[in-house]
């Protein structure tokens, strides 16, 4: 089975501190990771050839140092890397980056399969996975909790929704998005950091695929940023003191004048 | 590609370019912006007090924007019950058709869905395309995508809202795809300017900024809306929409999956539909907190609510998670304790019809959202609390 499982670097951390005098962010020292959804990609995709034999293939789409997350991937055992790196990519908005991912994916060559993370970290959409799907012509199932059956051309696989889980045959070849209860990652070891260290990691930019320019980055978004800005504190509540016994009592005639209880 | 210039003339050697530029692409030579990898976020550019700092795109093929008309809702249902997101898509799509002087359409598939269309009627939507099909019973992405594309092809409407549930969120993006236009997800503010432009904000980096989107050149624009965010239609007193039946040619449709099996799980907590949230965070110091905030739950008729930070520990199931990698409430009361109050967390939960807050820490930021703070060891308070609702309810 071949198998292409799509990563992202995002910052290790969402939980990014503002500046409380200029109200600006505050990012030193924050390190890049991979996005905490794609291990559970890229350890499904591991599992998958482990138990039917095939290729792991890693693509992401970000600026050169992006490749220490391809990297990190190959650490955990993929086969084979991918970059697709160019300014002409920058400022992809989800359209364009499942635009660009697809046609990196279509230059691997034969798929079978590809799994993504079920959303990043920063940017928080979910959307490149469904999109990526319908950029390759292909069917996809998000939300996949658990792989029930790998066949050679179809699989089924455990879908979860609101109010339970759904089982569905999905013929191949197709994309899934994987949530984390789907396995626990594996950590690599030394011996395959220091491999995949060494492994060669394919750089692609716009020249290298035969996409059209103006759907990529910046050009090829749809949506625009035109406002960033703190969320606003709204206005103070009121304190209720006294002791705990007191405090309790007039908390419940505010609740019970409010008919919230 | 893109380029991003400075106009020296203009600038004034601020510097609030490099501090706000999230990806630190921009180095201050003699005081002048440089960019270096810039990935074209605009952020700089919104926050430039003087205006100096302009990104260029390559001139692009103008859609027809005047041919797009009126706001179309996704009417998600399962089982022959509209999912209850959509009456809140529908109280924000009446609120933006309304301002743009245009209809408000909904888009209903599924088998024999008659009784949801009356119902969507009830509550002021103009006119209901309605795809009714036995193929189309369960979701599939496939024959979902396709017909609600097509049939924006052929309506044009400006704008179309779907619900950010397990479903809207598999479909928005194939239909966004198809039609080569831009979708906005989780968005928790839309409104249009006078150009009829959806102005969509959503939270960004974890809830600490929000992020105002715009969508200026593709048509539909796209977005999606989580549950409890917006508010919910009310009925009208004269409806006046019609329904339009559609046929479904099955022949033309690709349908590639097959949901071979349902198995409901019963959702012991339900903290999204609650009336009445106990939330504990941290300050809990252990599982065992949440027993007694479960039972004040009980006695409020509510479901217990936790912040990531208590669901990191172990200390209870991410189910009961409210936050922005949570789930979004807006329950009548919600009463924090022992919640510190990120912003992650007050994203899911600032909308709260009253908030009370318990917490030793007199300076948690959870205070500055709650209508009610007490300063205090909520394993004080909250038994006390207990005990007066109790005599509370024994004196009727």
């Amino acid at each position: 089975m071949e198998i292409v499982v799509c990563v992202k670097q995002v910052p290790e951390t969402t939980e990014v501190k503002i500046d409380p005098k200029t109200g600006t962010l505050m990012r030193e020292g924050v390190p890049a990771i991979i996005n905490p959804f794609d291990l559970h990609a890229i350890e499904e995709g591991l599992r998958i050839k482990e138990k039917v034999g095939g290729k792991v293939t890693v693509i992401s789409m970000g600026p050169p140092q992006a490749e220490e997350a391809v990297r990190d991937a190959l650490a955990m055992g993929c086969d084979e890397g991918v970059l697709l790196t160019d300014k002409a990519f920058a400022g992809a908005d989800t359209l364009a980056t499942s635009y660009t991912l697809a046609c990196g994916i279509r230059k691997i060559g034969r798929f079978d399969l590809v799994i993504c993370g079920m959303k990043t970290t920063d940017g928080d959409t979910g959307q490149v996975g469904p999109g990526l799907a319908q950029e390759l012509g292909i069917p996809h199932v998000a939300y996949v909790n658990r792989i029930n059956e790998i066949a050679d051309d179809y699989l089924v696989v455990e879908k979860l929704v609101e109010d339970g889980l759904e089982v569905i045959k999905c013929p191949l070849p197709c994309l899934i998005t994987v949530l984390k209860g789907i396995n626990e990652p594996r950590l690599p070891s030394l011996k395959t950091k220091l491999m995949a260290r060494k492994a060669e990691v394919k750089k692609w930019g716009a020249g290298d695929l035969e996409g059209e320019r103006s759907r990529y980055g910046l050009d090829g978004s749809p949506t625009q940023v035109i406002k960033v800005f703190t969320p606003e504190p709204p206005s103070k509540g009121e304190r209720i003191e006294g002791p705990p016994r007191i405090q309790a009592e007039t908390l419940y005639m505010k609740l019970k004048e409010l008919k919230v209880i | 590609m893109p380029e991003i210039n400075v106009e020296k003339e203009k600038c004034v050697k601020c510097g609030l370019c490099a501090d706000v530029c999230p990806f630190g692409c921009v180095m201050l030579v003699d005081g002048y912006p440089e960019f270096k990898d810039c990935r074209f976020c605009g952020i700089c550019v919104s926050r430039c007090p003087v205006s100096a700092i302009s990104i260029e795109k390559r001139e692009l093929k103008e859609v027809d924007l005047s041919q797009y008309k009126g706001v179309m809702v996704f009417a998600e249902q399962r089982g022959g019950k509209l999912a209850p997101v959509v009456y809140e898509l529908v109280g924000k799509g009446l609120e933006l058709a309304e301002k743009l002087g245009e209809p408000l359409q909904a888009v209903l598939l599924g088998e024999d869905v008659d009784e949801c269309a009356q119902e969507l009627l009830k509550y002021g939507v103009m006119k209901i395309y309605v795809y009714s099909h036995p193929v189309l019973r369960d979701f599939r992405d496939d024959p979902y995508s396709q017909i609600i594309a097509n049939l924006v092809r052929e309506v044009k409407p400006s704008i179309l809202l779907i619900g950010a549930t397990s479903t809207g969120r598999s479909l928005a993006p194939r239909v966004s795809t198809m039609l080569r236009t831009g979708l906005t997800a989780d968005c928790t503010g839309l409104e249009v300017d006078e150009k009829g432009n959806l102005l969509q904000t959503r939270p960004a980096f974890g809830g600490n900024i929000m992020a105002t989107i715009l969508c200026p050149r593709n048509r539909p624009q796209m977005a999606t809306v989580r549950y409890k965010v917006m508010k919910r239609a009310e009925p009208k007193p004269n409806p006046q929409g019609e329904v339009e039946n559609r046929t479904v040619d099955t022949r033309s449709l690709l349908d590639r999956t097959q949901v071979l099996e349902f198995r409901r799980q019963e959702a012991e907590v339900s903290i999204v539909d609650a009336d009445v949230v106990v939330s504990g965070g941290r300050g809990l110091g252990g599982p065992e907190g949440f027993k007694l905030l479960g039972e004040l739950a009980s006695l409020l008729g509510g479901a217990v609510g936790a912040s990531r930070s208590a669901v990191d520990e172990g200390w209870i199931d991410y189910s009961h998670q409210v936050g922005l990698s949570g789930r979004t409430v807006r329950p009548k009361l919600y009463i924090a304790c022992g919640i510190s109050g990120s912003v992650q967390h007050l994203a899911g939960m600032q909308t709260s019809d009253v908030i009370v807050a318990i917490n030793k820490d007199p300076n948690a930021p959870i205070f500055n959202v709650a209508t009610y703070g007490i300063v205090g060891d909520l394993y004080e308070v909250v038994p006390e609390l207990i005990k007066v609702i109790k005599e509370g309810k024994a004196s009727g």
